[in-house]
C-alpha cells in the first residue's frame, strides 16, 4: 500500500477543510515562484521526466503535449483549458478535487499556463456538478483575495486569470475538441483531427488541454521532483492515480494509490471485498464503462495500470473500477450501458448515431432471450462498423464494452438466446442488409 | 442522441430581470471581445433559473438578441444539451441516476420511489404541482450509488425508504438535507479507512 507521505490528495476526504489557510498548511502555494523561476524547459522537462500521463482517460504523456505549444507567443494567444467534465459512468474522482482540493488545481493551472504562455485558463466543470463548481469558484475569489491569481500572480511575473464555465450535461464535451466547442457557445460535437487544438484550438488559438486530476498533481511532482513521482508504479505507468470503486463491493470509495496496484488489493483491502465474497465475483469494468470488462478468472492477478490492462484489451481510462457480482445480470448491465452511449451519442457521424441504438436495442433483446442465434455474430458486425470509423473516440468508447461481453460471456449470450435465425438460406451478399426479403419467392 | 422538444405552449414575452441582467454582463465579460456567443450557456441556464426552471422559445429569442448571434444557433445549443428544460417543470425536479454503477446497487427502487410519490410517468407534474422527475444518465457520483439530484443538491447512498422520505418531505415544500443518507464522510470507505488515518484522528 502507498506511505501517507507519498500521497498527493491528503485531503481526499476534507478531513482539514479546503480553504486557501488550510491547503497552505498541507503545502500548496509555498513559495510557487521558486518553481516558476526555474524557467519553463525546466518544468516541462521535470513532468516528461516523471512520466505523467494524461488521468483523462486516453493516458497520453502530458510533458509531450505542453511541448506542443508553440515557443514564441505570436499574433495569437494561448490558452489553458481543464477538462472537468467528468460523466465517465463510474467516475467521480475530479468531483473530489474541486470540491476538496482546489488550490492544488488552482495552483497547478497557475504553473501550467506558465508553461504553456497562457494567460487565460478556463476550467470546464459538468452543469450537474454545480455546487462543487461553486466550491471552486469560492477557492478562486480567494486566491485573487490573497494575490495568488490575477496580475503578477503569487509573485511569479505572471498574469493568469481563471473562469469556470459550466456545461449542460452531454457526456459528449469530455472530448477535448467538443470541449472547445461548448465553450465557444456551439453544440458540442468534437472537430476533425488535425488540426490539433495546440495549434488551433479555442477561437483558433493554440490551446492545451489537460485533465482536472493531471493538472492537480503537477505542482507536487515539480516540488517533489520528477524522480519521486518516477519512482512509484512502474516504467512509463508511474505515480498515484485516485481509483474510483464502486458496483458492487461492501465499502465503495475512491482512494488514491500508486499505479500498478493490484486489482484483488483495491477491492479487498479498500473497498472491503466483493459483496457475497470474492466467489461471487463476475466481472470487473476497470476504467469507466468504455472499457472492455474483464472476468473474474483475470481479476486475481491483473495489475491497474495502463500497459497492463492494454495487454487484457481493455485500458484504464479514468480508473473508474466498477465491480459486478454474480447477483447480477451482466448482459443487462451492458444493455444500460449501451442505453448511456445511445443516449450520449452527439448525432455527427452516422455510424455512431445510428449504431449506437443498434447495439442497445440487440442487447436488450439479448437479454430478455429474444434474439436470434446469428444475432450474436451481428452484433460484434456493428461494433466493428462503428469503431474507428467516427471522428472523435466516441465510437470506439461505445463499441469496446459490448466487443467485450461478446469476447467474454458469448456463451452465456448464446444459451439465452437460441432461437432461429430470420433468414435461413446464405445468400451471402456482402452488405446486403434486406437479405431476408430474398428468402421470399415474390422478392 | 437524446429527443428534445420544446413545450407546446410558450409565453410570449421574456426579458432578463435586473439581477439575470448583472449576472449575464458579468458572465459575458469572462470571455474576449467579440466572443461573447461563449456566453450563451451560460445566459441559458440564467434564463431557465429566472423562468421558474424552464426555458421558452421567448428566451432564447432574447439571448439570441443579447449576444448578437443567430436565433437557430442558441437553439441549437438549447436543444444539444440535455440540462436545459424546454418545457415545464416542477419547482423540486428530481433526477434519478440509472445507469449501470447506480443499477446495480438498485436505482431501479428510487424510480419506484418516484413513481409512487410523484407521477407514474416521468416528466410529469405531481398531483400538487410542486414536483416532477425523470431517469437521467450518469451524474457522476458513482461510489455514493444510488444517487439523485434534486435542483443543484445531489442525494447519495439511497434506499427506497430513504427516497420515500426525502420526496414526502419536498412534496411539503420542505428542503431536504443534501449528502450521504448512510451517514458517511465523503467518500470515504465506510467504516474500512486505512488511508490518512492521522489526518483522521487529528
Amino acid at each position: 500500500m502507498l506511505k501517507d507521505q507519498d500521497r498527493i490528495f491528503k485531503n481526499l476526504y476534507n478531513d482539514n477543510g479546503s480553504d486557501v489557510v488550510s491547503s497552505q498548511k498541507r503545502g500548496d502555494w509555498i513559495d510557487t515562484k521558486k518553481l516558476t523561476d526555474r524557467g519553463r524547459d525546466w518544468i516541462i522537462n521535470e513532468i516528461k521526466d516523471s512520466q505523467l500521463r494524461g488521468r483523462g482517460g486516453a493516458g497520453f504523456p502530458t510533458g509531450l503535449k505542453w511541448s506542443f505549444a508553440p515557443k514564441e507567443v505570436g499574433s495569437r494567444p494561448h490558452y489553458l483549458v481543464i477538462n472537468g467534465d467528468e460523466s465517465e459512468p463510474g467516475t467521480c474522482k475530479d468531483r473530489d478535487i474541486l470540491r476538496f482540493e482546489p488550490h492544488k488545481l488552482i495552483e497547478g493551472c497557475l504553473i501550467a499556463s506558465y508553461a504553456v504562455q497562457a494567460h487565460v485558463c478556463y476550467i470546464y466543470i459538468r452543469g450537474e456538478y454545480f455546487v462543487d463548481g461553486q466550491k471552486l469558484q469560492t477557492a478562486i475569489d480567494e486566491a485573487y483575495e490573497k494575490k495568488l491569481l490575477g496580475k503578477n500572480a503569487a509573485g511569479t511575473g505572471w498574469d493568469l486569470d481563471i473562469y469556470i464555465h459550466y456545461g449542460a450535461g452531454a457526456y459528449i464535451c469530455g472530448e477535448e475538441t467538443a470541449l472547445l466547442e461548448s465553450i465557444e457557445g456551439k453544440k458540442g460535437q468534437p472537430r476533425l483531427k488535425p488540426p490539433f487544438p495546440a495549434l488551433i484550438g479555442l477561437y483558433g488559438c493554440p490551446t492545451i488541454i489537460n485533465n482536472v486530476e493531471t493538472i492537480a498533481v503537477v505542482p507536487t511532482i515539480l516540488r517533489r521532483g520528477g524522480k519521486w513521482f518516477a519512482s512509484l508504479g512502474r516504467e512509463k505507468n508511474t505515480g498515484t492515480k485516485i481509483f474510483c470503486i464502486s458496483g458492487n463491493v461492501n465499502n465503495p470509495c475512491n482512494v488514491e494509490e500508486e499505479m500498478n496496484i493490484p486489482l484483488k488489493d483495491l477491492i479487498e483491502v479498500h473497498a472491503g471485498g466483493v459483496i457475497g465474497g470474492w466467489e461471487n465475483l463476475q466481472a470487473v469494468i476497470p476504467g469507466g464503462s468504455s472499457m472492455p470488462l474483464i472476468p473474474k478468472e483475470k481479476c486475481e492477478t491483473l495489475t491497474m495500470d495502463f500497459d497492463s490492462l492494454m495487454a487484457e484489451k481493455s485500458g484504464l481510462g479514468t480508473a473508474g473500477i466498477v465491480v459486478i457480482n454474480k447477483d447480477q445480470d451482466i448482459i443487462k448491465c451492458m444493455a444500460r450501458i449501451a442505453r448511456f452511449y445511445k443516449h450520449e451519442s452527439c448525432g455527427q457521424c452516422t455510424p455512431c448515431r445510428e449504431g449506437s441504438g443498434w447495439m442497445w436495442r440487440m442487447l436488450e433483446r439479448m437479454a430478455k432471450g429474444e434474439a436470434t442465434k446469428d444475432e450474436v455474430d451481428m452484433l460484434g458486425d456493428v461494433t466493428n462498423q462503428i469503431a474507428g470509423h467516427t471522428i472523435c473516440a466516441f465510437g470506439e468508447g461505445s463499441s469496446w464494452p459490448v466487443q467485450g461481453l461478446l469476447r467474454h460471456f458469448k456463451k452465456e449470450i448464446e444459451n439465452r438466446n437460441n432461437l432461429d435465425p430470420i433468414i435461413q438460406k446464405k445468400n451471402n451478399i456482402p452488405y446486403l442488409v434486406d437479405q431476408h426479403l430474398l428468402d421470399k419467392k415474390n422478392a | 442522441m437524446s429527443l428534445r422538444k420544446p413545450a407546446k405552449e410558450q409565453p410570449d414575452n421574456f426579458e432578463f430581470n435586473t439581477s439575470s441582467l448583472e449576472a449575464a454582463n458579468n458572465i459575458i465579460s469572462k470571455y474576449p471581445k467579440g466572443k461573447q456567443q461563449s456566453a450563451v450557456m451560460a445566459l441559458l441556464y440564467i434564463a431557465q433559473r429566472q423562468n421558474n426552471n424552464w426555458i421558452p422559445l421567448a428566451a432564447m429569442k432574447y439571448i439570441a438578441k443579447f449576444l448578437d448571434m443567430p436565433y437557430i444557433k442558441v437553439y441549437e445549443v438549447a436543444t444539444f444539451y440535455t440540462m436545459y428544460n424546454l418545457s415545464p417543470v416542477g419547482k423540486f425536479f428530481v433526477q434519478v441516476c440509472t445507469t449501470t454503477p447506480c443499477m446495480i446497487r438498485g436505482a431501479n427502487k428510487l424510480v419506484e420511489a418516484c413513481k409512487e410519490k410523484i407521477s407514474v410517468n416521468e416528466s410529469e407534474l405531481s398531483d400538487n404541482k410542486s414536483c416532477s422527475w425523470m431517469e437521467v444518465e450518469c451524474l457522476g457520483a458513482c461510489v455514493n450509488a444510488p444517487m439523485m439530484q434534486i435542483n443543484d443538491d445531489y442525494f447519495e447512498d439511497l434506499d427506497k425508504e430513504k427516497t420515500l422520505d426525502i420526496l414526502d418531505k419536498i412534496l411539503n415544500g420542505e428542503t431536504p438535507k443534501p449528502g450521504s443518507y448512510r451517514g458517511r464522510v465523503n467518500n470515504e470507505p465506510e467504516n474500512n479507512r486505512k488511508t490518512l488515518m492521522d489526518l483522521k484522528n487529528a
